[in-house]
């Protein structure tokens, strides 16, 4: 099995408040392949999330494979609430890149 | 009736439209027009101080189109969340902008407002019977946490909107609204399936943000039957495919199937996405579980004090190696000249981690400039202008180890260069309240409207 970047293997990666309190992730897959294969490989685990933000375990609130979007949704404590004093990005739309860097399984070439 | 037509022209009211796309979608003959005007999403600025954050002359153009359209079509036109956070103020200027239309084009309609704002006794006493709880990860909310609020309001669910449209409302301008009632509350009114229409509404609210490319600005249609949904944006240049409209289940949402509403829970897992033709996707399976409870959610904002920035560029290559010790020199100079207490400040270095700040895993400064945004928060504004002033001059002449640039070390791009923010706001209510009733913290007031 060859392995990759997931900015290399997702279509979408991107972040989102989830109300003013939390930040969520969606990382959508080009295939079900390519999903299926994330999905089986373990990688995107409650415990990478917490790694990847510095987070304690117990402030990673979901993470979800969802087929029918061929996509894996986290959410996460928002490290600040936004718009707080000394929060740097008040609609949580660039916190995404820690995970352009994760390595998981790619699809081998036909 | 076995299909019913939703029209969305734009995701938030003043975003714009192009017009031939709201065209294309008065042409489907709609039954309803509905559009979503509020947010807490750019922060809690708007619900602290009253004020409105899109420009009023994109409201009117956008507004007006859309009005001219129902009112000719005698279909309704629902606006939510109205004027930015769908407090008394920010009805108030949506509601002076659709007169002043109304009489320019020679209008005439019967409209309800829906008022959204949270009496502070009738919540204290929902406190002390402990009928409120935290909404996510927030504290409990205390009576003194209700006083310092500048505002709070209540996040309607359908049954409002369904009380306006028996009443015979043809526009229903309405405070805060969870999203996907604007639409849903019209299509449960007309007889059709909560799930399918509150997904449907989910969808709806956001324009044209479902489909690809995706956008806020631009319009969809939502197309209501038994047993399933279709939607299908109204530029050509747009489509919806299965995993578009998959997907936009999942924006803005912290769980990607289970949506809480004060009526209860959308539970999305078992819906189903198939691509009907090039450019329509529908939809089937969506669920709704009505809650045992009515639970509202409650949104409130406190002041917390006035900022101050300046912003400026870093060239020189010694200056931007030295960028911690001429950041930690700025620091100990305000605090021997000001003291500590009742004042802050931040370094936003972009270049360095300006964006993710402790989070950013990337440590090495790779970049050839740097850009500095400085923040100060203080009590008075004449505070932070002051700690702005200070730090500027001061961070101008430091000498670093090892400089040469002895003249000056920033790039001021602005005269003045220390602006003041007005006040800072944080969300201080994020709570749900219990109420027997679903109307229970809101108002309806009914008025004939003509030129």
């Amino acid at each position: 099995m060859r392995w990759a970047r997931l900015g290399e293997v997702a279509e979408v990666i991107r972040s989102k408040n989830a109300g003013p309190f939390e930040l969520t992730f969606d990382l959508i897959f080009p295939d079900m392949e390519s999903f299926e294969l994330v999905k089986r490989s373990g990688v995107i685990t409650r415990e990478l999330v917490a790694r990847l933000y510095n987070l304690p375990l117990n402030q990673v609130l979901h993470v979800v494979f969802v087929p029918a979007a061929r996509a894996i949704k986290v959410t996460i404590v928002r490290p600040l609430p936004s718009g707080c004093i000394g929060d740097p990005d008040i609609y949580g739309a660039q916190q995404h890149a820690p995970w352009l860097d994760v390595i998981v399984p790619l699809p081998e070439q036909e | 009736m076995k299909e019913l037509r939703l029209l969305s022209p734009q995701g938030m009211l003043g975003y714009g439209y192009p017009e031939e796309s709201l065209k294309a979608g008065l042409e489907t003959f709609p039954h309803m027009i509905g559009v979503d005007s509020g947010s807490t999403d750019a922060g809690p600025y708007r619900l602290g101080s009253g004020m409105p954050i899109v420009p009023r002359i994109a409201v009117k153009r956008d507004l007006s189109l859309m009005l001219m359209g129902a009112v000719s079509l005698r279909i309704p036109l629902i606006i939510g969340s109205a004027g930015g956070a769908g407090a008394r103020e920010h009805v108030e200027w949506v509601l002076g902008i659709l007169r002043e239309v109304a009489k320019e084009e020679n209008l005439s309609f019967k409209l309800a407002v829906i008022w959204s704002d949270v009496d502070r006794g009738w919540l204290k006493s929902k406190v002390r019977s402990g009928e409120v709880k935290p909404l996510g990860p927030v504290g409990p909310l205390t009576l003194e946490e209700i006083d310092k609020a500048k505002r709070i309001v209540a996040v309607m669910g359908m049954a409002p909107y369904i009380e306006a449209l028996t009443s015979g409302a043809q526009v229903i301008v309405a405070g805060r609204s969870n999203d996907p009632a604007i639409f849903a509350s019209f299509a449960v009114w007309k007889g059709f399936d909560p799930g399918l229409s509150l997904h449907l509404g989910k969808i709806l609210e956001c324009g044209a943000l479902a489909a690809v490319p995706g956008s806020a600005s631009d319009s969809m249609l939502g197309i209501l039957k038994e047993g399933c949904f279709a939607v299908e944006p109204l530029n050509p240049s747009r489509r919806c495919t299965e995993v578009s409209v998959a997907a936009h289940t999942l924006y803005e949402k912290e769980h990607p199937y289970l949506i809480p509403g004060p009526e209860g829970v959308m539970n999305l897992q078992g819906a189903t996405f198939h691509q009907v033709s090039d450019r329509r996707v529908e939809v089937r399976g969506s669920a709704f579980e009505p809650g045992r409870e009515c639970w509202i959610k409650l949104e409130g904002a406190r002041f917390e004090a006035y900022r101050s920035i300046f912003i400026a560029g870093v060239r020189d290559p010694i200056m931007i190696s030295r960028v911690e010790e001429w950041e930690n020199a700025t620091r100990e100079t305000l605090q021997r000249y000001f003291g500590t207490g009742d004042w802050s400040v931040f370094f936003h270095i972009y270049g360095r981690d300006g964006v993710m700040g402790a989070l950013e895993p990337v440590k090495a400064i790779s970049s050839h400039e740097l850009g500095l945004v400085f923040e100060a928060v203080a009590p008075s504004q004449e505070k932070a202008q002051a700690l702005c002033s200070f730090a500027r001059s001061f961070l101008m002449h430091y000498h670093y180890k090892g400089r040469k640039a002895t003249a000056g070390n920033l790039a001021i791009p602005y005269s003045p260069a220390d602006i003041p923010m007005g006040p800072v706001y944080s969300f201080n209510v994020h709570h749900l309240v219990r109420v027997d009733d679903p109307m229970e913290p809101f108002d309806i007031e009914f008025m004939e409207i003509n030129p």
